[in-house]
């Protein structure tokens, strides 16, 4: 066994890690992050990029079927004409793959420039500054001064519905090489409903079940609505206040009991589970810190610090947003941390985004949530939407379902909160953030010229209409 | 039903903003007349506000720590009838007693002692204070962008203690650039806050709004080596900082030292308390330094004294009334002991103990603390050989006796044991030469080491 000794060493190099491996190489650091996989994580592997690939692949296909009038309810009118469209997926894998190899080789290089060591290989934690790493090759005990945890997040398994067959997870439903002709989607969260309507796109017959009341527990009643349109519009089911009881193993029908008590048997060629994500905490040791924990996530303070000196966790690990930009948000502040500079979470939003059709955009408070901590601290809360429906460039570009809505405190009329649905919304994220990260007040947006003809006029007239003086509705 | 508006009344003369120190009621709560509704602190006196109506309170303005200008709103309440929204209330009853002694003792205009609140130096303070009276609303992080966030962390500001001059309170780089510059200190409004000291995010937080004198308690949560604890400068404390700030910025200071021989003022002072009656209180060597004080200063009348500098006037006074510096819990009080002259050294020693008394246990009134011409600083019971005493401003003089003890002297033939006290002193070097500072302390000097020429009228 070799020994090797550095200043920083990160568990995976996911965006967590590999954004606290770069910045920690930059600022001078000796770095040694480890990965068992490809560089990038979840993230770009298996998630967020993989997904959305699929999902670009889907639309525009939908287009396609929409041009050759295929379905009656949905066709369009801008004399586009197709015949007979038709989808390789097979192709579209090997174009997604390219995508992914491409960034895999991206962070490997931006590792590589930082001086960052990257090592092939699963960690066994030892104590807090040593790590036994086995790789292919041999056993490597690395000491290091400070530890990053960045292990992320993986599928949860329903015990009823084992991966494997025709039961995927959201892993194995990125690598299709054929269109099923019927998909069961377990669970009516972002993962479920981004791939679900990506699939109905392609063809397929979705239907979603879940045991809420609700899809997209966590998102406004009104943004949801479109969501929701549009799926009936691909002709998706819904299925609320379902409870999937498992398959049968000899028919392979999916058993589900609805609202009613009601049990009711169908088969479906692929059943892909979206139940969510958990943490990983096992497989490297992580018990032997005993670190306090929240839940199953590994606790840290508002320096990603962990219970014990010198071990930091960033990403998944330590709980929701589960979300790529906040780990690579932590993964910075913790290198710059461990590099001696006076750093704090002090993030005023991380904005979230659902990639379905129409997208989903939330940065801030919800109305729910500005109202209940305005009732807490004694404020009122003001808030307005604008419709896509009385946007310009969202009618030419056949986008004029949705709306931006904007939640301000009434007293000094500081944003607490912007979300919008609608079509390519996930593009205004960057300005909403930007405005509540800033402190922009609705007069700020108001009083900035937002060119034209953009949806992001949408944004400038919801702060004015808020305000009370809107000019285009 | 109809709002009924209470501002803060005018705590004492020429103060423009008083500290907020302490809510006695909630938002929501009925109150009856007269229930006292906050606690404001002006120089180190703490008023009482009380409510002249019966209501339900429906807001409050500030949090303790801010300072709220004179005249602002501090609280809101619905009241049975009709009311004028911004009925201005005078809540006279709550101003202590208004005749301090210049009204009484001196015949000219005097300057202010700027312990009570004297225009501060720094105008941007009196002109901002409206701004300063504005808390942060509540539930709001600083409204500030990222940079200028990381900016102060880097320089080790703790933004929620900032008022910003932006729109609604917005900090600025300028903000930050004015307290880099030491000019912005009296915008820093410590609000009742989350302290984050490297703490787990879940773990224990400090909330600041301690009773008056009392220290922050603060859980430090698990024990962190590293960990740096922020204590907010509050209150007294800051008081007392800001006083501190003005005299050892704007006074120059000599400092003068003498040995003085208290061998028989020891043997008096032994023979009066043992003989003293019930109703006399023991007699330490505090009392004779200021009697003795008061008589040098008969001939040495620029000594008591207030110096305007602003003014270029030297306001020297008649009667003699020396603040005494006192500790108490929650930081130092100087109360004053009026009119020395006409005091008996029994009545002095018993002015000393009832003020010093009052000091700690936090019931000394504000004309209590106001108003003194020269001050006596005693560290002596705790030993120490030297004290260089600052100058309570904008007084010019101020004495400060060490511990006695049994020294040998040589009396031309053997040595013998005396009682020697160090006496140190500091004067405004501005207005008193180092000669007369001199004179002053060798006449104090033969006063204190001949006790019968103290109490000898000629």
């Amino acid at each position: 066994m070799s020994n090797v000794k550095c200043d920083v060493l990160i568990i995976g190099a996911g965006p967590g890690g590999y954004a606290a491996a770069i910045r920690a190489g930059q600022l001078g650091l000796d770095t040694i992050v480890v990965e068992k996989q490809k560089p990038g994580g979840t993230c770009l592997n298996v998630g967020c990029i993989p997904s959305k690939a699929l999902i670009h692949v889907a639309d525009e296909f939908q287009n396609t079927t929409q041009y050759a009038q295929i379905d009656k309810n949905a066709h369009s009118d801008i004399g586009i004409e197709v015949k007979d469209p038709r989808i390789d997926l097979r192709k579209t894998l090997g174009w997604k793959n390219n995508i992914v190899k491409r960034l895999n080789q991206g962070v490997a290089g931006l590792l590589k420039r930082a001086g960052v060591r990257t090592i092939t290989g699963s960690a066994t934690l030892i104590d807090g500054k040593n790590v036994e790493i086995k790789t292919e090759a041999e056993d490597i005990l690395v000491h290091c001064e400070k530890l990053v945890i960045a292990s992320g997040s993986k599928p949860i398994e329903i015990p009823s519905l084992p991966f494997g067959g025709r039961v995927l997870s959201s892993t194995q439903a990125l690598s299709l090489e054929e269109v099923p002709p019927t998909m069961a989607v377990i669970g009516g969260g972002y993962i479920g409903l981004e791939l679900g309507m990506a699939y109905a796109k392609l063809g397929s017959k979705v239907s979603v079940f879940e045991a809420g009341s609700s899809l997209l527990p966590h998102f406004d009643d009104a943004l949801v609505g479109h969501v929701q349109k549009s799926m009936t519009a691909l002709g998706m089911g819904i299925h609320l206040n379902t409870h999937v009881k498992g398959i049968n193993q000899e028919t392979q029908d999916l058993i589900c009991e609805n609202a009613n008590g009601e049990i009711i048997n169908s088969i479906f060629d692929k059943v892909l589970v979206a139940a969510g994500r958990k943490a990983v905490t096992e497989g490297f040791s992580l018990e032997s810190l005993m670190l306090d924990m929240d839940g199953n996530f590994i606790r840290i303070d508002n320096k990603c610090q962990t219970s014990m000196r010198g071990v930091y966790a960033v990403g998944d690990v330590t709980g929701e947003p589960m979300l790529a930009h906040r780990a690579i948000a932590q993964g910075e502040m913790v290198a710059e941390i461990i590099a001696g500079k006076n750093r704090i979470w002090d993030k005023r939003v991380i904005p979230a985004i659902c990639f379905t059709d129409p997208e989903i955009v939330t940065a801030g408070m919800s109305l729910v949530e500005a109202q209940e901590d305005g009732h807490k601290n004694g404020f009122d809360v003001m808030a307005e939407i604008f419709p896509f429906a009385a946007n310009g460039r969202a009618m030419t570009m056949e986008s004029e379902e949705g709306f931006i809505q904007i939640i301000a405190r009434s007293d000094n009329h500081v944003i607490l909160g912007i979300h919008a649905v609608g079509g390519g919304v996930s593009e205004l994220s960057a300005s909403f953030a930007l405005a509540i990260e800033m402190g922009a007040r609705l007069e700020d947006i108001a009083a900035t010229i937002h060119a034209h003809p953009t949806m992001g006029e949408a944004f400038q007239e919801a702060a004015m209409r808020t305000l009370g003086i809107a000019l285009h509705i | 039903m109809g709002q009924y508006t209470i501002k803060l009344p005018d705590v004492g003369e020429g103060i423009a903003q008083a500290e907020l120190v302490e809510w006695m009621v909630e938002e929501g709560q009925s109150v009856r007349e007269d229930e006292v509704l906050a606690a404001v602190m002006t120089d180190k006196a703490t008023v009482e506000i009380p409510s002249p109506v019966e209501g339900r309170i429906i807001w409050r303005g500030g949090v303790p720590g801010d300072n709220i200008a004179v005249g602002a709103p501090i609280i809101r309440l619905d009241v049975e009838g009709d009311v004028d929204s911004d009925d201005e209330v005078d809540t006279g009853d709550s101003q202590p007693a208004p005749e301090s002694f210049e009204d009484i003792n001196t015949p000219a205009p005097i300057p202010e002692p700027a312990v009570s609140g004297a225009p501060d130096p720094r105008p941007q303070q009196i002109s901002n204070a409206t701004m300063i009276a504005k808390a942060r609303p509540s539930g709001q992080k600083p409204l500030a962008s990222p940079a200028v966030r990381q900016r102060a962390r880097e320089g080790g500001i703790d933004l929620y203690l900032v008022q910003g001059s932006g729109p609604e309170g917005r900090i600025n780089h300028s903000d930050l650039d004015a307290i880099f510059a030491g000019e912005q200190s009296a915008h820093v409004s410590p609000a009742a806050q989350t302290f984050q000291n490297g703490q787990l995010a879940n773990g224990t937080t400090g909330s600041i709004n301690p009773p008056m004198g009392q220290p922050y308690d603060f859980d430090l949560g698990d024990e962190d080596p590293n960990q740096i604890t922020q204590l907010p400068v509050i209150g007294l404390r800051r008081k007392i900082a800001e006083q501190m700030t003005r005299s050892a910025s704007s006074i120059a200071h000599i400092t003068y030292v003498e040995e003085i021989d208290l061998t028989d003022i020891e043997i008096l002072r032994e023979r009066l308390n043992r003989n003293r009656n019930e109703s006399q209180p023991k007699l330490t060597i505090l009392p004779f330094v200021l009697k003795a004080l008061t008589r040098a200063l008969e001939e040495h009348p620029k000594m008591n004294a207030r110096y305007d500098s602003e003014a270029g006037i030297l306001h020297q006074y008649r009667p003699v009334h020396v603040g005494i510096a006192a500790q108490t819990p929650g930081g130092l009080m100087v109360p004053v002991v009026r009119d020395v002259a006409t005091l008996s050294i029994w009545q002095c020693a018993a002015q000393i103990d009832d003020l010093a008394t009052a000091a700690r246990e936090g019931s000394i009134k504000r004309d209590q603390l106001t108003g003194s011409t020269i001050t006596v600083t005693s560290l002596g019971a705790l030993g120490g050989v030297v004290t260089t005493p600052i100058i309570n401003h904008p007084e010019v003089a101020i004495l400060g006796p060490n511990k006695i003890q049994t020294k040998p002297v040589w009396d031309g033939t053997s040595f013998i044991p005396r009682k020697i006290m160090n006496f140190s002193s500091s004067f405004d070097h501005r207005v008193i030469d180092g000669y007369e500072c001199a004179v002053f302390i060798q006449r104090i000097k033969s006063l204190l080491e001949s006790p019968a020429e103290i109490f000898i009228q000629e």
